[in-house]
Protein backbone atom coordinates (compact mmCIF):
# COMPACT_ATOMS: atom_id res chain seq x y z
CA UNK A 1 0.00 0.00 0.00
CA UNK A 2 1.15 3.44 -0.88
CA UNK A 3 -0.89 6.63 -0.84
CA UNK A 4 0.26 9.24 -2.19
CA UNK A 5 -1.90 12.52 -0.79
CA UNK A 6 -1.70 16.75 -2.03
CA UNK A 7 -2.83 19.06 0.27
CA UNK A 8 -2.90 22.54 -1.25
CA UNK A 9 -5.31 25.75 -0.23
CA UNK A 10 -4.45 29.37 1.14
CA UNK A 11 -1.68 30.00 3.69
CA UNK A 12 -3.30 30.13 6.91
CA UNK A 13 -5.80 27.28 6.20
CA UNK A 14 -4.18 24.65 8.15
CA UNK A 15 -3.01 22.95 4.90
CA UNK A 16 0.38 22.01 6.62
CA UNK A 17 -0.99 21.30 9.66
CA UNK A 18 -3.69 19.10 8.12
CA UNK A 19 -0.74 17.34 6.73
CA UNK A 20 0.43 16.56 10.23
CA UNK A 21 -2.31 15.57 11.57
CA UNK A 22 -2.44 12.71 8.73
CA UNK A 23 1.37 12.47 8.88
CA UNK A 24 0.97 11.84 12.86
CA UNK A 25 -1.78 9.61 12.05
CA UNK A 26 0.22 7.15 9.88
CA UNK A 27 2.95 6.95 12.38
CA UNK A 28 1.14 6.06 14.92
CA UNK A 29 -0.58 2.84 12.44
CA UNK A 30 3.25 1.83 12.23
CA UNK A 31 3.24 3.12 8.42
CA UNK A 32 6.24 4.66 6.70
CA UNK A 33 5.37 8.78 6.08
CA UNK A 34 7.05 11.75 4.57
CA UNK A 35 5.67 14.83 4.56
CA UNK A 36 7.03 17.58 2.47
CA UNK A 37 5.56 21.28 2.88
CA UNK A 38 6.10 23.79 -0.28
CA UNK A 39 8.49 26.32 1.13
CA UNK A 40 9.37 29.78 -0.08
CA UNK A 41 9.11 33.21 0.40
CA UNK A 42 5.34 32.89 0.85
CA UNK A 43 2.94 34.92 2.95
CA UNK A 44 0.12 35.38 4.75
CA UNK A 45 -3.26 34.90 1.81
CA UNK A 46 -0.62 32.91 -0.91
CA UNK A 47 -0.76 29.66 -1.16
CA UNK A 48 0.59 27.03 0.31
CA UNK A 49 0.80 22.52 0.20
CA UNK A 50 2.50 19.78 1.10
CA UNK A 51 3.26 16.73 -0.21
CA UNK A 52 2.33 13.00 1.64
CA UNK A 53 3.78 9.65 1.45
CA UNK A 54 2.15 7.10 2.95
CA UNK A 55 3.55 3.29 2.82
CA UNK A 56 3.29 0.34 4.64
CA UNK A 57 7.46 0.24 3.53
CA UNK A 58 10.55 2.54 3.42
CA UNK A 59 8.95 5.72 1.25
CA UNK A 60 11.21 6.26 -1.67
CA UNK A 61 10.63 9.37 -2.90
CA UNK A 62 8.89 12.25 -1.26
CA UNK A 63 8.66 14.07 -4.53
CA UNK A 64 4.66 13.50 -6.02
CA UNK A 65 3.94 13.74 -9.79
CA UNK A 66 0.63 11.72 -9.64
CA UNK A 67 -1.64 12.14 -6.76
CA UNK A 68 -3.53 9.43 -5.62
CA UNK A 69 -5.83 11.77 -3.53
CA UNK A 70 -5.96 15.67 -3.88
CA UNK A 71 -7.29 18.00 -1.27
CA UNK A 72 -8.43 21.27 -2.47
CA UNK A 73 -8.98 23.84 -0.03
CA UNK A 74 -9.46 26.86 -2.69
CA UNK A 75 -9.51 27.60 -6.39
CA UNK A 76 -6.34 28.07 -7.52
CA UNK A 77 -4.80 25.28 -5.76
CA UNK A 78 -7.43 23.11 -7.59
CA UNK A 79 -6.43 24.71 -10.60
CA UNK A 80 -2.94 24.22 -10.09
CA UNK A 81 -3.22 19.89 -9.33
CA UNK A 82 -6.46 18.62 -10.79
CA UNK A 83 -5.09 17.47 -14.10
CA UNK A 84 -2.31 15.48 -11.73
CA UNK A 85 -4.29 13.09 -10.20
CA UNK A 86 -4.59 9.96 -11.19
CA UNK A 87 -7.16 8.20 -13.14
CA UNK A 88 -9.50 6.85 -10.45
CA UNK A 89 -8.04 9.13 -7.77
CA UNK A 90 -9.98 10.97 -5.16
CA UNK A 91 -10.27 15.00 -4.97
CA UNK A 92 -11.72 16.09 -1.76
CA UNK A 93 -13.08 20.05 -2.54
CA UNK A 94 -13.51 22.63 0.05
CA UNK A 95 -16.65 23.63 -1.83
CA UNK A 96 -17.56 26.67 1.31
CA UNK A 97 -14.73 27.76 -0.83
CA UNK A 98 -14.43 26.41 -4.42
CA UNK A 99 -18.41 27.26 -6.11
CA UNK A 100 -17.06 25.66 -9.35
CA UNK A 101 -17.81 21.68 -10.11
CA UNK A 102 -14.88 20.00 -11.37
CA UNK A 103 -15.03 18.96 -15.35
CA UNK A 104 -12.93 15.72 -14.65
CA UNK A 105 -15.26 12.65 -14.78
CA UNK A 106 -12.65 9.79 -14.35
CA UNK A 107 -11.81 10.85 -10.90
CA UNK A 108 -13.92 10.78 -7.40
CA UNK A 109 -15.21 14.29 -6.86
CA UNK A 110 -16.26 14.83 -2.76
CA UNK A 111 -17.05 18.26 -2.73
CA UNK A 112 -17.20 19.35 1.28
CA UNK A 113 -18.59 22.41 2.72
CA UNK A 114 -15.94 22.07 5.07
CA UNK A 115 -16.02 26.08 6.45
CA UNK A 116 -20.01 25.48 7.01
CA UNK A 117 -19.26 22.24 9.27
CA UNK A 118 -16.64 23.37 11.28
CA UNK A 119 -18.62 26.36 12.29
CA UNK A 120 -21.18 23.74 13.62
CA UNK A 121 -18.58 22.49 15.49
CA UNK A 122 -17.34 25.74 17.17
CA UNK A 123 -15.10 27.37 14.70
CA UNK A 124 -14.47 27.79 11.17
CA UNK A 125 -10.51 27.51 11.95
CA UNK A 126 -10.93 23.63 12.20
CA UNK A 127 -12.22 23.26 8.68
CA UNK A 128 -8.87 21.55 8.18
CA UNK A 129 -9.94 18.51 11.00
CA UNK A 130 -13.03 18.55 9.26
CA UNK A 131 -11.55 17.61 6.23
CA UNK A 132 -9.46 15.40 7.68
CA UNK A 133 -12.71 13.28 8.84
CA UNK A 134 -14.12 13.30 5.39
CA UNK A 135 -10.65 11.96 4.21
CA UNK A 136 -10.30 9.29 6.91
CA UNK A 137 -13.87 7.91 6.18
CA UNK A 138 -13.57 8.37 2.07
CA UNK A 139 -9.75 6.44 2.04
CA UNK A 140 -10.48 3.99 5.09
CA UNK A 141 -6.45 4.63 5.48
CA UNK A 142 -6.93 4.48 9.06
CA UNK A 143 -9.38 3.68 11.80
CA UNK A 144 -11.32 6.20 12.63
CA UNK A 145 -10.53 5.72 16.62
CA UNK A 146 -6.53 5.94 15.97
CA UNK A 147 -7.54 9.03 14.10
CA UNK A 148 -8.88 10.90 16.77
CA UNK A 149 -6.13 9.62 19.69
CA UNK A 150 -3.55 11.15 17.58
CA UNK A 151 -5.71 14.47 17.88
CA UNK A 152 -5.84 14.17 20.90
CA UNK A 153 -2.48 13.65 21.23
CA UNK A 154 -1.26 16.68 18.86
CA UNK A 155 -3.42 19.14 20.96
CA UNK A 156 -2.32 18.10 24.40
CA UNK A 157 -0.94 21.16 25.14
CA UNK A 158 -4.02 23.05 24.12
CA UNK A 159 -6.72 20.66 26.02
CA UNK A 160 -9.54 22.85 25.50
CA UNK A 161 -9.76 22.69 21.85
CA UNK A 162 -9.96 19.20 21.71
CA UNK A 163 -13.63 18.40 21.74
CA UNK A 164 -14.37 20.89 19.47
CA UNK A 165 -11.68 19.11 16.90
CA UNK A 166 -12.64 15.92 17.76
CA UNK A 167 -16.17 17.47 16.95
CA UNK A 168 -15.40 18.84 13.82
CA UNK A 169 -13.99 15.59 12.89
CA UNK A 170 -16.80 13.71 13.35
CA UNK A 171 -19.10 15.78 11.66
CA UNK A 172 -16.38 15.61 8.95
CA UNK A 173 -16.40 11.98 8.54
CA UNK A 174 -20.42 11.44 8.64
CA UNK A 175 -20.04 13.57 6.08
CA UNK A 176 -19.25 11.22 3.55
CA UNK B 1 16.81 4.11 20.92
CA UNK B 2 13.43 5.38 21.74
CA UNK B 3 10.02 5.26 20.01
CA UNK B 4 9.67 6.90 16.86
CA UNK B 5 8.48 10.55 16.46
CA UNK B 6 7.73 12.76 13.97
CA UNK B 7 9.85 15.55 13.16
CA UNK B 8 11.45 17.96 10.59
CA UNK B 9 14.74 17.34 9.22
CA UNK B 10 16.57 20.20 10.54
CA UNK B 11 15.29 19.52 13.89
CA UNK B 12 16.17 15.65 14.49
CA UNK B 13 19.64 17.25 12.73
CA UNK B 14 20.04 19.65 15.62
CA UNK B 15 18.41 17.39 18.41
CA UNK B 16 20.84 14.09 17.14
CA UNK B 17 23.88 16.53 17.54
CA UNK B 18 23.61 17.26 20.98
CA UNK B 19 23.01 13.67 21.97
CA UNK B 20 26.08 12.86 19.89
CA UNK B 21 27.72 15.29 22.10
CA UNK B 22 27.64 18.46 20.36
CA UNK B 23 27.67 21.44 22.84
CA UNK B 24 28.65 24.37 21.17
CA UNK B 25 26.86 25.80 18.11
CA UNK B 26 27.70 29.34 16.01
CA UNK B 27 25.45 30.44 13.27
CA UNK B 28 23.79 32.66 11.40
CA UNK B 29 20.29 32.94 9.64
CA UNK B 30 19.54 31.55 6.32
CA UNK B 31 16.77 29.71 4.34
CA UNK B 32 16.49 27.02 4.26
CA UNK B 33 18.25 25.89 7.75
CA UNK B 34 17.12 27.93 10.19
CA UNK B 35 15.19 25.45 12.45
CA UNK B 36 18.70 23.97 13.33
CA UNK B 37 20.38 27.39 15.20
CA UNK B 38 16.49 28.19 16.43
CA UNK B 39 16.52 24.55 17.96
CA UNK B 40 20.41 24.83 19.27
CA UNK B 41 19.16 28.49 20.96
CA UNK B 42 16.51 26.67 23.23
CA UNK B 43 18.39 22.86 23.26
CA UNK B 44 22.40 23.83 23.99
CA UNK B 45 21.73 26.43 27.28
CA UNK B 46 19.24 23.09 28.81
CA UNK B 47 22.92 20.58 28.70
CA UNK B 48 25.01 23.39 29.53
CA UNK B 49 25.76 24.34 26.10
CA UNK B 50 26.08 27.64 24.27
CA UNK B 51 24.84 28.50 21.50
CA UNK B 52 25.50 31.75 19.40
CA UNK B 53 23.82 33.65 16.49
CA UNK B 54 27.03 35.40 15.12
CA UNK B 55 27.37 38.74 13.68
CA UNK B 56 28.02 37.02 10.12
CA UNK B 57 29.11 33.68 8.99
CA UNK B 58 32.90 34.42 8.78
CA UNK B 59 32.14 34.89 12.69
CA UNK B 60 30.27 31.66 13.11
CA UNK B 61 33.09 29.80 11.53
CA UNK B 62 35.72 31.33 13.29
CA UNK B 63 33.76 30.92 16.39
CA UNK B 64 33.75 27.43 15.45
CA UNK B 65 37.79 27.22 15.02
CA UNK B 66 38.14 28.87 18.51
CA UNK B 67 35.67 25.98 20.25
CA UNK B 68 37.56 23.02 18.82
CA UNK B 69 40.61 24.52 19.51
CA UNK B 70 39.86 24.79 22.94
CA UNK B 71 38.61 21.21 22.70
CA UNK B 72 34.79 21.68 22.49
CA UNK B 73 32.23 19.94 20.23
CA UNK B 74 31.29 22.44 18.31
CA UNK B 75 28.94 22.78 14.95
CA UNK B 76 27.90 25.20 12.61
CA UNK B 77 25.52 25.01 10.04
CA UNK B 78 24.25 27.08 7.14
CA UNK B 79 22.87 26.84 3.49
CA UNK B 80 25.01 27.17 0.40
CA UNK B 81 25.86 31.01 0.18
CA UNK B 82 26.76 31.02 3.97
CA UNK B 83 28.52 28.12 3.51
CA UNK B 84 30.77 30.09 0.63
CA UNK B 85 31.36 32.67 3.08
CA UNK B 86 32.82 30.22 5.61
CA UNK B 87 35.17 29.03 3.62
CA UNK B 88 38.47 30.42 4.57
CA UNK B 89 37.65 29.51 8.06
CA UNK B 90 37.04 26.13 7.14
CA UNK B 91 40.20 26.03 5.51
CA UNK B 92 42.22 27.18 8.72
CA UNK B 93 40.32 24.38 10.65
CA UNK B 94 41.25 21.51 8.38
CA UNK B 95 45.17 22.91 8.25
CA UNK B 96 44.92 23.32 12.32
CA UNK B 97 44.06 19.79 12.34
CA UNK B 98 40.81 20.52 14.11
CA UNK B 99 37.34 18.51 14.63
CA UNK B 100 33.98 20.12 13.79
CA UNK B 101 30.61 19.37 11.73
CA UNK B 102 29.18 21.34 9.46
CA UNK B 103 25.95 21.31 7.95
CA UNK B 104 25.25 22.86 4.39
CA UNK B 105 21.05 22.51 3.64
CA UNK B 106 21.83 23.43 0.08
CA UNK B 107 19.85 25.76 -1.66
CA UNK B 108 20.12 26.85 -5.78
CA UNK B 109 22.80 29.25 -6.52
CA UNK B 110 25.53 30.22 -8.00
CA UNK B 111 25.51 33.66 -6.11
CA UNK B 112 22.44 34.26 -4.16
CA UNK B 113 20.17 32.12 -6.49
CA UNK B 114 17.13 30.76 -4.71
CA UNK B 115 15.81 29.24 -1.58
CA UNK B 116 15.06 25.82 -3.01
CA UNK B 117 16.83 22.59 -3.20
CA UNK B 118 19.91 21.72 -5.37
CA UNK B 119 22.79 19.64 -4.73
CA UNK B 120 24.98 22.57 -6.52
CA UNK B 121 27.40 22.46 -3.84
CA UNK B 122 29.20 18.87 -4.13
CA UNK B 123 32.00 20.27 -6.18
CA UNK B 124 32.34 22.45 -3.12
CA UNK B 125 32.15 19.55 -0.77
CA UNK B 126 34.44 17.32 -1.94
CA UNK B 127 37.13 18.99 -3.93
CA UNK B 128 38.00 21.45 -1.25
CA UNK B 129 35.72 24.54 -1.47
CA UNK B 130 38.55 26.77 0.32
CA UNK B 131 42.12 26.97 -0.63
CA UNK B 132 44.84 24.70 0.25
CA UNK B 133 45.19 21.20 -0.36
CA UNK B 134 42.93 19.60 1.86
CA UNK B 135 39.99 17.17 2.67
CA UNK B 136 36.31 16.83 5.00
CA UNK B 137 35.10 13.53 5.36
CA UNK B 138 31.38 14.34 3.93
CA UNK B 139 28.45 12.32 3.96
CA UNK B 140 25.41 12.71 1.85
CA UNK B 141 22.54 11.42 3.92
CA UNK B 142 19.04 10.37 2.31
CA UNK B 143 16.49 10.63 4.84
CA UNK B 144 16.16 12.05 8.08
CA UNK B 145 16.69 9.07 9.95
CA UNK B 146 20.82 8.34 8.15
CA UNK B 147 21.10 12.13 8.86
CA UNK B 148 20.51 11.50 12.32
CA UNK B 149 22.71 8.28 12.54
CA UNK B 150 25.19 10.18 10.68
CA UNK B 151 25.46 13.57 12.77
CA UNK B 152 25.24 11.26 15.85
CA UNK B 153 28.90 9.72 15.06
CA UNK B 154 30.30 12.99 13.04
CA UNK B 155 31.72 14.51 16.30
CA UNK B 156 33.34 10.92 17.09
CA UNK B 157 34.49 10.55 13.30
CA UNK B 158 35.13 14.31 13.54
CA UNK B 159 37.79 14.09 16.82
CA UNK B 160 39.00 10.69 15.76
CA UNK B 161 40.78 11.83 12.72
CA UNK B 162 40.75 15.73 13.48
CA UNK B 163 38.95 16.80 10.32
CA UNK B 164 35.83 19.19 9.78
CA UNK B 165 32.94 16.67 8.91
CA UNK B 166 30.70 17.97 6.46
CA UNK B 167 26.88 16.76 5.92
CA UNK B 168 25.47 17.72 2.75
CA UNK B 169 21.70 17.53 2.49
CA UNK B 170 19.73 19.76 0.63
CA UNK B 171 16.15 21.60 1.36
CA UNK B 172 13.99 18.58 0.83
CA UNK B 173 16.01 16.85 3.61
CA UNK B 174 15.80 20.07 6.38
CA UNK B 175 12.02 20.80 5.73
CA UNK B 176 10.50 17.51 5.17
CA UNK B 177 8.87 15.77 8.49
CA UNK B 178 9.81 11.50 8.73
CA UNK B 179 9.61 9.48 11.42
CA UNK B 180 12.69 9.24 13.55
CA UNK B 181 14.15 7.17 16.22
CA UNK B 182 16.89 9.23 18.49
CA UNK B 183 19.59 7.70 19.70
CA UNK B 184 20.51 8.17 23.49
CA UNK B 185 22.43 11.01 24.28
CA UNK B 186 26.12 10.05 25.47
CA UNK B 187 28.26 11.00 28.77
CA UNK B 188 29.97 13.86 27.35
CA UNK B 189 31.96 13.77 30.45
CA UNK B 190 33.48 10.42 29.70
CA UNK B 191 34.82 11.37 26.23
CA UNK B 192 38.43 11.17 26.25
CA UNK B 193 40.55 13.98 26.48
CA UNK B 194 42.32 16.14 23.42
CA UNK B 195 45.60 16.18 24.50
CA UNK B 196 46.02 18.80 21.87
CA UNK B 197 43.25 21.58 22.75
CA UNK B 198 44.30 24.77 24.35
CA UNK B 199 42.00 24.72 27.11
CA UNK B 200 44.00 26.98 29.24
CA UNK B 201 47.12 26.86 31.84
CA UNK B 202 45.30 25.65 34.78
CA UNK B 203 46.00 21.93 34.36
CA UNK B 204 49.94 22.59 34.15
CA UNK B 205 50.33 21.46 30.69
CA UNK B 206 53.19 22.69 28.65
CA UNK B 207 51.95 25.51 26.42
CA UNK B 208 50.27 24.13 23.28
CA UNK B 209 49.77 26.28 19.90
CA UNK B 210 47.04 25.46 17.43
CA UNK B 211 48.06 27.03 13.95
CA UNK B 212 48.00 26.42 10.30
CA UNK B 213 51.05 29.01 9.71
CA UNK B 214 54.34 27.23 8.29
CA UNK B 215 56.61 29.63 6.82
CA UNK B 216 59.48 26.67 5.85
CA UNK B 217 58.09 25.26 3.01
CA UNK B 218 59.54 21.88 4.39
CA UNK B 219 57.72 22.05 7.30
CA UNK B 220 54.86 22.08 5.36
CA UNK B 221 55.56 19.76 3.21
CA UNK B 222 55.77 17.65 6.47
CA UNK B 223 52.30 18.82 7.27
CA UNK B 224 50.79 17.83 3.51
CA UNK B 225 52.15 14.73 3.36
CA UNK B 226 51.01 14.33 7.30
CA UNK B 227 47.21 15.15 5.46
CA UNK B 228 47.95 12.87 2.42
CA UNK B 229 48.33 9.96 4.72
CA UNK B 230 45.42 11.05 7.22
CA UNK B 231 43.03 10.98 3.89
CA UNK B 232 44.29 7.50 3.07
CA UNK B 233 43.48 6.28 6.64
CA UNK B 234 39.87 8.07 6.12
CA UNK B 235 39.00 5.65 3.17
CA UNK B 236 38.03 3.53 5.95
CA UNK B 237 34.83 5.62 5.95
CA UNK B 238 33.93 4.88 2.72
CA UNK B 239 29.90 4.05 2.57
CA UNK B 240 27.41 3.40 0.04
CA UNK B 241 23.83 1.28 -0.59
CA UNK B 242 23.37 -0.51 -3.60
CA UNK B 243 19.53 -1.29 -4.72
CA UNK B 244 18.99 -4.11 -7.08
CA UNK B 245 22.32 -3.89 -8.79
CA UNK B 246 23.71 -7.11 -9.04
CA UNK B 247 21.52 -7.84 -12.03
CA UNK B 248 21.17 -4.64 -13.74
CA UNK B 249 21.65 -3.53 -17.10
CA UNK B 250 21.59 0.38 -16.61
CA UNK B 251 22.62 1.43 -13.22
CA UNK B 252 21.60 4.89 -11.62
CA UNK B 253 23.43 6.57 -9.59
CA UNK B 254 22.83 9.30 -7.18
CA UNK B 255 23.06 10.94 -3.69
CA UNK B 256 20.95 12.82 -1.19
CA UNK B 257 17.11 13.32 -1.99
CA UNK B 258 18.25 12.32 -5.07
CA UNK B 259 19.12 8.92 -4.43
CA UNK B 260 15.39 8.24 -3.43
CA UNK B 261 13.74 9.48 -6.30
CA UNK B 262 15.99 7.46 -8.26
CA UNK B 263 15.43 4.33 -5.93
CA UNK B 264 11.68 4.78 -7.18
CA UNK B 265 12.99 5.27 -10.24
CA UNK B 266 14.34 1.85 -10.31
CA UNK B 267 11.10 0.62 -8.88
CA UNK B 268 8.71 1.66 -11.60
CA UNK B 269 11.21 0.36 -14.43
CA UNK B 270 11.86 -3.03 -12.72
CA UNK B 271 7.90 -2.74 -13.65
CA UNK B 272 8.40 -2.33 -16.88
CA UNK B 273 10.77 -4.94 -17.28
CA UNK B 274 13.71 -2.53 -17.53
CA UNK B 275 17.06 -4.28 -15.04
CA UNK B 276 17.26 -1.09 -13.32
CA UNK B 277 19.50 -1.03 -10.62
CA UNK B 278 20.66 1.99 -8.09
CA UNK B 279 24.50 2.74 -6.29
CA UNK B 280 23.93 5.64 -3.68
CA UNK B 281 27.30 6.89 -2.25
CA UNK B 282 26.58 7.67 1.22
CA UNK B 283 30.01 9.59 1.68
CA UNK B 284 30.66 11.82 -0.76
CA UNK B 285 33.89 12.43 0.27
CA UNK B 286 35.95 9.18 0.34
CA UNK B 287 33.94 8.40 -2.75
CA UNK B 288 33.12 4.87 -3.22
CA UNK B 289 35.05 4.65 -6.12
CA UNK B 290 35.70 0.69 -5.78
CA UNK B 291 31.53 -0.05 -5.54
CA UNK B 292 31.55 1.88 -9.25
CA UNK B 293 34.75 0.05 -10.58
CA UNK B 294 33.43 -3.29 -9.47
CA UNK B 295 29.66 -2.68 -11.55
CA UNK B 296 31.58 -1.82 -14.01
CA UNK B 297 33.69 -4.46 -14.63
CA UNK B 298 30.54 -6.60 -15.00
CA UNK B 299 29.72 -7.75 -18.15
CA UNK B 300 25.32 -7.74 -17.50
CA UNK B 301 26.25 -3.58 -16.91
CA UNK B 302 25.29 -2.00 -20.11
CA UNK B 303 25.12 1.84 -18.81
CA UNK B 304 25.61 4.01 -15.77
CA UNK B 305 23.18 7.03 -15.25
CA UNK B 306 23.87 10.24 -12.94
CA UNK B 307 21.35 11.77 -11.58
CA UNK B 308 22.02 15.14 -9.63
CA UNK B 309 19.79 18.07 -8.75
CA UNK B 310 23.04 20.34 -10.69
CA UNK B 311 24.74 20.12 -13.79
CA UNK B 312 26.79 17.79 -13.47
CA UNK B 313 29.78 17.38 -10.65
CA UNK B 314 29.35 13.90 -9.02
CA UNK B 315 29.28 12.49 -12.51
CA UNK B 316 33.18 13.21 -13.13
CA UNK B 317 33.73 11.16 -9.90
CA UNK B 318 31.70 8.60 -10.96
CA UNK B 319 33.39 8.59 -14.74
CA UNK B 320 36.90 8.61 -12.73
CA UNK B 321 35.55 5.13 -10.97
CA UNK B 322 34.48 3.44 -14.46
CA UNK B 323 37.55 4.55 -15.89
CA UNK B 324 36.40 4.61 -19.59
CA UNK B 325 34.89 0.68 -19.09
CA UNK B 326 31.01 1.45 -19.71
CA UNK B 327 29.18 4.68 -20.50
CA UNK B 328 28.53 7.32 -18.00
CA UNK B 329 25.65 9.67 -18.56
CA UNK B 330 24.47 12.28 -16.92
CA UNK B 331 20.83 13.77 -16.36
CA UNK B 332 20.30 16.71 -13.77
CA UNK B 333 17.67 19.22 -13.20
CA UNK B 334 18.84 23.05 -11.26
CA UNK B 335 17.01 25.76 -10.31
CA UNK B 336 15.81 24.69 -7.10
CA UNK B 337 13.65 22.42 -9.78
CA UNK B 338 13.54 18.12 -9.02
CA UNK B 339 13.00 15.72 -10.70
CA UNK B 340 10.08 13.32 -10.12
CA UNK B 341 10.52 9.45 -10.22
CA UNK B 342 8.43 8.96 -13.48
CA UNK B 343 10.54 12.05 -14.83
CA UNK B 344 13.58 9.70 -14.41
CA UNK B 345 11.84 6.57 -15.87
CA UNK B 346 10.93 8.36 -19.43
CA UNK B 347 14.34 10.03 -19.38
CA UNK B 348 15.77 6.14 -18.84
CA UNK B 349 13.71 4.67 -21.46
CA UNK B 350 15.03 7.18 -23.93
CA UNK B 351 18.23 6.03 -23.23
CA UNK B 352 18.48 2.31 -23.89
Amino acid sequence: MTEKIIIAGFGGQGVLSLGQFLAYSAMYENKEVTWLPSYGPEMRGGTANCSLVISDKAVASPLIETPDCLIALNKPSLDKFINNVKVGGTVIINSSIIKEKIERTDVNAIYLEANEIAQKAGSVKAANVVVLGAYVAASKLFPKESVKGTIAKIFKKKPNVIPMNLEAFELGYAAI
Amino acid sequence: MSERILMKGNEAIAEAAVRGGCRYFFGYPITPQNEIPEYMAKRLPEVGGAFIQAESEVAAINMVYGAAGAGGRAMTSSSSPGISLKQEGISYIAGAELPCVIVNMVRSGPGLGGIQPSQGDYFQSVKGGGHGDYRMLVYGPSSIQEAVNIIYKAFDKADEYRIPVMILGDGVLGQMMEPVALPDAIDVSALPKKEWATDGTKSGAERRIINSLYIEADVLEGMNNKFKALYEKLKAETAHETYLADDAEIILTAFGITARIAKSAVDLLREQCVKAGLIRPITLYPFPSDVYAKYAAKKNVKKFVTLELNLGQMVEDVRLAVNGKKPVEFYGRSGGNIMTPEEVVREILKRI
